[in-house]
């Protein structure tokens, strides 16, 4: 069983490789389309910046080759962000996977928010077989500035002001705001069943 | 709802955590790893590692920490000490780092932080302040607390957030190694007109300064490293006693 982490130009995929050792996972870090279609699982790791992180994914064609996937993918932040339709963050056109908007925070009237969320947030509304070891009202330990609308992929929701999509799922593909790789065991069990598709 | 977060900080010296009060008078507090490792399961919500060793052969050592950090623990982990460069933190983010905190270095050369945000993100970027309280007003002082500057540290903290920094730690030097408590004043007045995150820093001694920082001065952290090492204070009984007290904790 193996588990390819798609390597691009935005993403802290050594923390990724690390969780999964962890778990005595086997894995590879890779960009060859051929390599990520062959995987049994695939993880689209991400922190970074929207446009310049699809520019790339595009140059390469990687975009497609994502999209096209059949076995489980999980994105995780900013790659949970580039599953959608599109960012606002550079006004960037993402994968669409996902049939949502990126938005960015803001500070509502008269009050200072602090902007990227930056620490540990929880989650409820919890309903999708990566949360089956999760219990309601987990922490997960967020960092972005952007966040993903809710809709009916909806599958977890977090509260930063308003309501949004801590995860999302359709078909093969799951995503998650937050980065399960850092969040202690909650994120652990999360991976650890993610792989058990 | 988003929580406060406690953060213990390990100094690294020749890769063994030390800990001196008010910044001088270093002594040995144990393997950083095991020790952070330990920190984690406790229920720490992030680690702070800061190297203050002074070798050549500093980065290669740094390097090789940092990977050892990033393999064992799952929580997020902030490296700092002598990053000058975005090549530097190029180095230590490749080895799974997920932060780096500049002080001295983007004092001097304050485009470094516009340079780091750009290359990494603002999320990655803290700013280290080490602040003194002398003749009215909180001043920014470099090179670990030694060197003075006729800096406000409102004037620099509002400059490098302006330029990209996307967390502020603030390290009272008044205050540090006291145990008599936060800066509540400087802590308060950083994290009220600022719209990053402030991670007070520095005279933690009692569960009731933690309490005090985050409800009285509006800190979104509290730091605290030798009342965690010399098991002053245990995290999971401060923890307890922060929810008991209605503050917002993971718990």
């Amino acid at each position: 069983m193996k588990t390819a982490i798609l390597k691009y130009n935005a993403g802290n995929t050594q923390s990724v490789l690390f969780a999964l050792e962890r778990l005595g996972a086997e894995a590879v870090v890779t960009d060859d389309p051929e390599t990520l279609r062959s995987a049994d699982k695939v993880i689209f790791p991400g922190v970074g910046e929207a446009s310049t992180a699809m520019k790339y994914l595009r140059d390469r064609k990687l975009d497609q080759v994502l999209k096209d996937l059949q076995q489980p993918v999980l994105g995780i932040c900013l790659g949970m962000q580039l599953l959608c339709r599109h960012s606002e963050e550079n006004d960037t056109d993402c994968i669409g996977v996902f049939d949502l908007n990126v938005k960015k925070f803001e500070s509502p009237a008269g009050n200072l928010l602090k902007i990227p969320q930056i620490g540990w947030n929880n989650i409820t509304g919890l309903h999708s077989v990566i949360f089956e070891h999760v219990p309601q009202n987990a922490y997960m330990y967020f960092v972005h500035s952007y966040f993903v609308e809710l809709g009916p992929d909806t599958t977890a929701i977090a509260n930063y002001v308003i309501n949004y999509s801590a995860a999302l799922q359709k078909d093969n593909f799951y995503a998650v705001q937050f980065h399960p790789e850092k969040s202690a065991d909650a994120g652990q069990s999360l991976i650890e069943s993610f792989l058990k598709l | 709802m988003l929580t406060k977060r406690i953060i213990p900080c390990l100094d690294i010296k020749d890769g063994r955590t030390v800990k001196g009060v008010n910044f001088e008078n270093i002594r040995d507090a144990g393997d950083p790893v095991e020790l952070g490792a330990l920190y984690a399961a406790q229920g720490a919500d992030e680690l702070v590692f800061l190297d203050i060793t002074a070798t050549n052969e500093r980065r290669k050592t740094l390097h090789a920490l940092v990977t050892d950090i990033a393999r064992h623990i799952n929580i997020p982990f902030t490296v700092g000490g002598g990053i000058a460069a975005v090549d530097d933190v190029s180095v230590l983010l490749g080895a799974g780092a997920d932060k780096v905190s500049v002080n001295t270095a983007a004092f001097r050369n304050p485009q470094l932080l516009n340079d780091l945000s750009k290359e990494f993100g603002s999320q990655c970027v803290v700013l280290a302040i080490d602040t003194r309280f002398e003749d009215g007003d909180w001043f920014v002082y470099l090179n670990g607390g030694r060197v003075k500057t006729n800096t406000r540290t409102e004037d620099w903290a509002r400059e490098a957030v302006e330029r990209g920094a996307g967390e502020i730690l603030l390290t009272s030097m008044n205050n540090d190694g006291t145990k008599q408590g936060f800066a509540l004043d400087i802590t308060g007045r950083l994290s009220r007109s600022l719209n990053v995150p402030v991670i007070a820093s520095g005279g933690a001694g009692t569960m009731e300064h933690f309490a005090d920082v985050f409800e009285k001065a509006g800190a979104d952290a509290a730091l605290a490293a030798s009342i965690f090492h010399y098991k002053e204070m245990e995290i999971p009984d401060l923890k307890n006693y922060l929810y008991q007290r209605g503050v917002q904790i993971r718990f």
